[in-house]
């Protein structure tokens, strides 16, 4: 015998792994059982055969890899007595499954065993059988599952009966030869045998469309009388439970009902006395009580209408509501939930109720209750009901307030009778619970504000006296202070008054007192504070009395650590200091937001809205993620005040803010920053290491493009840092720099139509490619217009997808924003992204480019670097 | 039909755990953990069910309840009735009671197969077997009253085997 196998008993182990303090201690007990264990599997030990398959079922309840235990099931499956079987079978259904080849050995000793004398050991192949039976199996033992349906013994006939459901869902084709038994087993009186039976009548309807209308035709009729008298039966106390007698029986003759009754009327009809019966009778203040009755209300909303009944379940439920239970309240909100496409108008009269629910104290009621709440409502009851849960917004839960006012606003949104309704409502949520509100809902709220030209003076005076009272509110300021800064004038004039306002006197001091409280608020985070600008500058011009003011309040961010707000005060202070001229033209009030285009781009695309939520709500409509921005460049270039045509090129803050009138100036800082987008890239992929917003090293990065593209050498890297010279050196090669990128090329005389290149398989490896299009403008042969589009071959989807690329300093690279940033799996659907190369070295050398891709796979961070030096000749 | 019946401890420990579909012993463990993790999270006087679709598949619930430092865990799909289920709790529950006397979380250890042939009595394939915990008893005292005779047998022939062997 093997040294190591005679081992520990069962208990001793369990003690032992129950002793440790840690899992390596665990880890360690498990291992020495396995390898003794192993060594007895090898050894071809019989003694301890099943005990070890015992410790070995325990190890693996705990997790722990216990394959080489399979065979040994079943050795032991094959042995003659009883506790090694039953250890064996037990074994059988934990350790193996059916995908396993080793599944095929135990064919025949199953096949023995159900013909066995014994009847217990039959019990134990069928229990087996009917839990891991491969379809292979079910074929080669369904003959004698068949013919133990009609075992002497009952106990082996609900097994066998179980066994058979597990057989038809594997080979439905073996349906038909079941029915027959099952219809006779469906007359026995033998508890254990109806139940099991009826469940497999029930399989076998949901299997095949005739073996349901066999039953139905030759069933309904037996089954309603089982349930007439298990409802009517005197007192059976040994199926009872809490006094309601036999109630599992009861549910499963009520759901083969169900099945039966659904679709046909006559059978329906058949029922139709026993459902009303079971539905009154019943005891519901029991759990067993309430679980008939729950399941009879799901019968009667499914088989065929007839009105009164109806009535009668919904009403239970309605009982149910009120109940003092939790899970009663519970399955009541999920049964309404489906009742109340059948019959709505039954589950309106409980809307009070439904009400009082969302006020739960238990959160999954509270979420069920709303759920149903947001279904309910309609034009007729949206205001009171929306009433109720503004109401209680004010008393809830925080961590509910956030899911809460998600449906309120949808409500709102969807069904709200007219705008005033609407933006009076949203005030109300976002004064209650403004830090609770997602993005989307204030995005949406100044969409419709600005669509509703008539109720701009009203709004804005509401969000006004709102900011006073509810100023903690992010949500709440960050509407206001727009509104302010684009109504502003609206709320100091009283104009636009509605009937029903109170006049106020505001003045331009006090408005502009709100903002900057809201713009030095602790809580206030970027965005809002970068909004408050945006409103000063446009305020500035609105109150031409306050300009002074305006502007003292602006320089103080000069000195702000975040550099977005140093850059607008840098900007807004040079516009309202030195552009009074256009300064009026530059904050003109926004056009109106195109309400299809939003909610379009919503449901279209929830992501891009996602990535624009830290942004300005002006950048509403762009999925642009912001660039780092450089404030040197920006002034520089604002001074310089140079006309040049307008450009199309990537959204930006300021470019947005002007709206359609873009002004050459600002235009031309656009384009500026498209360059810097660029060269950011590039900096970031060529110098790893140092942040791309460093002012220093990016001023010289420009420089150096500069000196490349005109050969000159005024200003080296170092001193870059202070700005003339940047300035001087900016200015002096401000041209050429311009025209390439403009794609204005100094020789325009080229033949028409570029010549045409192949695409080029850019990037490939086993799950993601990448392909470059390559387009020339006719008249600039340096620049190359390449769409890049990347497919993703594998089944997984990536996120937050970048794509850089890095060029050598004779060619100058400018990336467009992306489609999107995921990548959808399966080679369904793309990304793409344009590139636009600008090569000064053209004819004399090719293009060559290093590129970085990253993607988030399942949350874990990919990066593919790669070259691409096989770009066509001529580009 | 019912996927899984899962008993841990309030510690996380698995005690039992079957599952209806193959799942492979790593999700297993996985799900076992995920199901914890709700589970302790849960506070007191709130419903016994929590929607499932995160352990097991779309289209699942799961109903649960605490004795003593053991959670008892049904998972099952829509076309069961959750507060029935809720009931097969207490039915399994009474079962053990009735086999173990005032059953403890040791007893639940140290008598892991026990656990399965009860639970074997009452669910096969998914689906009830039987509901009734005095029939149950009856059909497990049988086999353990099987399982001694055998033993006993075995053990004397061997020892008659030893004797005159």
């Amino acid at each position: 015998m093997n040294p190591f196998s005679s081992g520990t008993r069962l208990r001793d182990m369990i003690r032992a792994i129950r002793a440790c303090k840690t899992a390596a201690e665990e880890r360690a007990v498990v291992r020495k059982e396995c390898a003794s264990i192993r060594a007895a599997v090898s050894d071809n030990e019989n003694d301890y055969r099943h005990r070890n398959l015992a410790k070995l079922m325990f190890i693996h309840m705990l997790g722990y890899p216990t394959h080489f235990g399979q065979m040994e099931c079943l050795k032991l499956i094959a042995a003659p007595g009883f506790p090694e079987k039953r250890i064996g079978y037990l074994g059988l259904m934990l350790l193996l499954d059916e995908r396993q080849e080793v599944l095929m050995l135990v064919t025949n000793s199953l096949k023995q065993d159900l013909n066995h004398t014994n009847q217990y050991i039959v019990g134990l192949a069928l229990c087996a059988l009917g839990n891991i039976s491969s379809a292979e199996m079910a074929r080669d033992l369904a003959p004698e599952v068949e013919r133990l349906l009609q075992f002497r013994d009952p106990n082996v006939r609900k097994k066998a009966a179980l066994c058979s459901i597990r057989i038809i869902k594997k080979v439905p084709d073996l349906a038909e030869n079941f029915v027959n038994p099952v219809a006779s087993l469906l007359k026995e009186k033998h508890h254990g045998v109806l139940l099991t039976a009826i469940q497999l009548c029930a399989d076998l309807c949901m299997i095949s469309e005739e073996a349901l209308e066999y039953f139905r035709k030759k069933c309904t009729e037996g089954l309603v009388k089982v349930l007439k008298d298990a409802v009517n039966s005197p007192y059976a106390p040994e199926y009872d439970i809490s006094g309601i007698s036999d109630p599992f029986l009861q549910i499963r003759l009520l759901r083969i009902l169900r099945i039966l009754g659904h679709g046909d009327a006559d059978a329906s009809d058949l029922m139709n006395d026993i459902l009303a019966q079971v539905a009154t009778k019943t005891e519901s203040n029991k759990n067993a009580g309430n679980a008939i009755l729950y399941e009879c209300v799901e019968t009667i909303m499914s088989i065929e209408d007839s009105g009164g009944l109806r009535v009668l379940a919904i009403n239970i439920l309605g009982r149910f509501l009120s109940n003092r239970d939790n899970n009663i309240r519970y399955v009541a909100l999920n049964m309404l939930m489906k009742a109340i496409s059948i019959d709505g108008q039954a589950v309106q009269r409980h809307r009070a109720t439904i009400l009082e629910c969302v006020k739960d104290s238990d959160a999954s009621i509270r979420k069920r209750a709303l759920e149903l709440v947001s279904l309910l409502v309609n034009e007729s009851n949206v205001k009171p009901l929306t009433k109720e849960l503004i109401d209680y917004l004010e008393v809830s839960d925080n961590d509910f307030k956030g899911d809460l006012t998600v449906k309120i606003c949808s409500i709102v949104e969807k069904l709200s009778p007219e705008k005033i309704w609407y933006i009076d409502q949203m005030l109300k949520v976002l004064c209650e619970a403004g830090n609770y509100v997602k993005d989307e809902v204030w995005h949406a709220l100044i969409v419709v504000i600005t669509n509703a030209s008539n109720l701009h003076g009203y709004t804005v005076r509401a969000l006004y006296r709102a900011i006073q009272t509810s100023g903690d509110q992010e949500a709440v300021v960050r509407v206001a202070i727009w509104c302010i800064g684009e109504y502003g004038d609206l709320l100091v004039n009283n104009i636009g008054m509605l009937d029903l306002e109170e006049p106020m006197t505001v003045t331009e001091n006090d408005v502009v007192d709100a903002i900057e409280v809201a713009s030095k608020r602790h809580a206030s985070d970027l965005t809002t504070r970068s909004m408050c600008l945006v409103a000063l500058l446009k305020l500035s011009s609105r109150f031409p009395s306050c300009s002074q003011r305006i502007k003292d309040i602006v320089t103080q961010f000069k000195g702000s650590h975040l550099l977005e707000l140093q850059q607008r005060s840098l900007e807004f202070d040079s516009i309202i200091e030195k552009h009074q001229n256009l300064r009026s033209a530059l904050v003109e009030r926004m056009p109106v937001l195109d309400e299809a285009t939003y909610s379009g781009r919503r449901a279209g695309s929830l992501p891009a809205v996602a990535s624009t939520s830290q942004g300005n709500p002006l950048q509403l409509p762009n999925g642009v993620p912001k660039t780092v921005d450089a404030p040197l460049l920006d002034l520089l270039d604002l001074s310089a005040d140079e006309p040049a045509p307008p450009t199309s090129s990537s959204a930006n803050f300021l470019q947005d803010l002007l709206g359609d009138d873009i002004l050459s100036s600002s235009s031309q800082s656009g384009r500026i920053q498209t360059q810097k987008s660029g060269t950011d890239v590039l900096l970031d992929l060529l110098s790893t290491g140092s942040p791309p917003a460093q002012n220093g090293s990016f001023t010289a990065d420009i420089l150096s493009i500069s000196e490349d593209n005109n050969n000159k050498t005024t200003v080296n890297a170092l001193n870059g840092l202070s700005s003339p010279v940047v300035t001087s050196a900016q200015r002096s090669h401000t041209s050429p720099v311009m025209d390439l990128l403009d794609g204005f090329g100094p020789n325009p005389t080229l033949p028409n139509n570029g010549p045409t290149f192949p695409p080029l398989v850019a990037f490939e490896n086993s799950s993601l490619s990448l392909i470059f299009k390559f387009s020339k403008q006719p008249g600039s042969p340096q620049i190359t217009q390449i769409e890049a589009s990347f497919t993703n071959k594998s089944s997984e989807v990536y996120t937050d997808f970048i794509f850089q690329a890095a060029v050598p300093k004779f060619l100058q690279l400018h990336l467009e924003p992306a489609s999107s940033n995921t990548l959808p799996g399966n080679g369904n659907g793309s990304i793409t992204q344009k590139l636009r190369v600008t090569n000064n070295q053209h004819g004399k050398k090719s293009l060559v480019m290093r590129i970085r891709i990253s993607y988030k796979l399942n949350n874990k961070d990919m990066l593919e670097e790669g070259q691409i030096s096989n770009f066509p000749r001529d580009l | 039909m019912i996927l899984a019946m899962i008993v841990i401890n309030n510690q996380g420990k698995p005690r039992l755990a079957k599952f209806y579909n193959y799942t492979p012993v790593e999700q297993q463990q996985h799900i076992i953990r995920s199901i914890y993790s709700v589970l302790c999270l849960q506070p007191e006087n709130v419903t016994n069910f929590i929607e499932g679709a995160s352990f097991l598949g779309p289209d699942t619930r799961l109903v649960y309840k605490l004795f003593a430092t053991l959670y008892f865990v049904f998972v099952f799909d829509s076309s069961e009735n959750e507060l029935a289920m809720f009931d097969l709790i207490q039915v399994y529950v009474e079962t053990l009671e009735k086999c173990f006397n005032n059953v403890c979380e040791l007893d639940i250890v140290l008598n892991y197969s026990k656990m399965h042939t009860i639970l074997d009595e009452m669910i096969l394939g998914g689906q009830v077997v039987e509901t009734n915990s005095e029939k149950v008893m009856q059909a497990v005292e049988e086999i353990s009253k099987l399982e001694k005779v055998t033993t006993a047998t075995k053990l004397i022939s061997k020892s008659a085997s030893l004797l005159w062997g």
